[in-house]
């Protein structure tokens, strides 16, 4: 797993106290990992905090799932 | 129409002197200070280097991590105080009828911790809004009462009233009203305050309201002492659960004490300072006497607002003079600010629940460190000082006063027929 996936997952685990099994890459965010549109916005703000980038809403309305997020910030990460 | 009968059906609190209702109530009547040097931040270049904080606070005792971090501590230590106020009551078990409850909380400041957080992350910031989406519901006051009713589904009126240092004291007068006029069966009440930050103790610094006595933290808050020097923070929550009485007496439930009245008054006169003839609080203990629709001289017990300013301690007084006339000899007053601090929002919710305890078990809890007599004070008062005194207490009355020149009082009954 990339150093991006593994921050990406800790991230996770930290905001939506969920298990590191739970986080998989098809996990959603909402539907699996329990977290509401708030949690959601949050975890937005942590990656774009964490790896230094400003993810524009329109393209966080897309990141939904952690294999959405980790392919993003891969892409985008700076 | 006829106002229906209000009773007390539980009590919780999370306090400097203990965090549960009963270990509230032993500090109490043993005369045990709260304050101690500030543990929540560095106050080495404040003025005031200590507070009375909620010791052992550990929030992760209380809440999953996930669902603690998105409340400020004043909606935490509220929902502790409604938690044991609840399950003293009962009122989770079936057959209540949750439509008919509602929550009306007090704080007088509200989420001030998540405020100063997020405005310090811009501030150090590049000027890019990096905004937390959990920061304005973890501020805003009504977090507290929005809080309480989701993890227990009360769907009854809900709302947080402010009024600094009256505010719940405000709660209770609400929620009795709201239960009166049969717009609910039940409210859960009370207030929490959670102010022991950088901002609140610079702010109240500021105000030259608060004690600087950093040499001897516990022996600060001294009430109707000749060399009080301010008031001493506190924080914490208390709650109370008030219920019509018809409706408590069908479930069975313990009823610890009678709401017989509350009154409302202002200063109308400064933004902080007391009115020095106490004409607001003269009037406010009027107001609540007339409507509890007793003779002074059945009030055994004043718990005070007695902050230790060496302006309002007097105020307070003199009103008590002017409204007990020669009854004012008789009774016992105290300020349990002396050992609690200053709860400010939640300094009516914690003393409406110290005077219920005082009834329970006929003990005045005392104003502790007493050392100078005030000679501007009428010796012949019993102040209760330094000492818990046994007495029967059949009528207790709790006064609050807040910034802004808000007054509210109000007096609890032993039940009977």
């Amino acid at each position: 797993m990339s150093e991006i996936a593994e921050k990406v997952k800790a991230i996770i685990i930290d905001k939506l106290g969920v298990e590191a099994s739970e986080v998989t890459p098809e996990a959603s965010f909402t539907n699996d990992l329990g977290a509401d549109s708030l949690d959601t916005v949050e975890l937005i703000m942590e990656f774009e905090k964490e790896f230094n980038v400003s993810i524009p809403d329109d393209q966080a309305e897309n990141i939904g799932t952690v294999g959405q997020a980790i392919s993003y910030l891969e892409e985008h990460a700076k | 129409m006829s106002l229906r009968r209000v009773v007390v059906t539980g009590l919780g609190a999370i306090t400097p002197l203990g965090n549960t209702a009963p270990t509230y109530w032993e500090g109490l009547q043993a005369g045990v200070s709260g304050a101690a040097p500030i543990t929540r931040f560095d106050a080495s270049k404040f003025k005031t280097r200590f507070a009375c904080e909620v010791k052992n606070y550990n929030p992760d005792t209380y809440f999953p991590t996930k669902e603690g971090r998105k409340m400020d501590i004043f909606t935490q230590f509220a929902l502790i105080a409604a938690d044991e106020a609840i399950k003293d009551a009962r009122l989770d078990e079936e057959g209540v009828d949750k439509d008919r409850v509602g929550v009306i909380w007090g704080s007088g400041i509200g989420g001030l911790t998540s405020l100063q957080a997020e405005c310090i992350a811009f501030a150090n910031g590049d000027g890019t809004p990096r905004f937390n989406p959990f920061f304005i519901p973890k501020m805003i006051a009504d977090s507290a009462s929005g809080n309480i009713s989701i993890r227990h589904k009360f769907r009854g009126p809900n709302f947080v009233t402010t009024s600094a240092c009256a505010s719940s004291s405000d709660s209770i007068i609400s929620a009795f009203n709201y239960i009166r006029l049969n717009m609910a069966d039940v409210v859960v009440t009370g207030g929490s305050e959670a102010a022991i930050t950088e901002s609140g103790v610079g702010g109240f610094n500021a105000l030259k309201a608060m004690s600087e006595r950093n040499d001897a933290p516990e022996l600060a808050s001294r009430p109707y002492d000749k060399e009080r020097d301010g008031f001493v923070l506190g924080e914490g929550a208390a709650s109370l659960i008030l219920e019509e009485y018809e409706h408590a007496k069908a479930r069975g439930a313990k009823i610890y004490a009678e709401l017989i009245g509350g009154g409302m008054s202002a200063d109308a006169y400064h933004i902080t300072a007391p009115d020095p003839e106490g004409n607001g609080v003269v009037l406010v203990m009027q107001n609540a006497l007339r409507d509890a629709g007793i003779s002074p001289a059945e009030v055994d017990y004043i718990n005070t607002h007695g902050t230790s300013t060496p302006l309002g301690d007097g105020a307070e007084v003199k009103a008590i003079q002017k409204v007990f006339g020669e009854d004012a000899y008789n009774l016992n007053i105290s300020s349990t600010k002396s050992m609690t601090g200053h709860l400010l929002g939640g300094a009516g919710a914690i003393e409406a629940v110290a005077c219920i305890m005082a009834m329970q078990h006929n003990i005045v809890p005392p104003t502790i460190n007493h050392f100078t007599d005030d000679p501007e004070l009428d010796p012949k008062l019993n102040f209760t000082f330094n000492k818990a005194q046994a007495r029967e207490v059949n009528v207790a009355m709790s006064n609050t006063f807040g910034f802004g020149g808000h007054n509210t009082s109000v007096i609890f009954r032993k039940l009977r027929d």
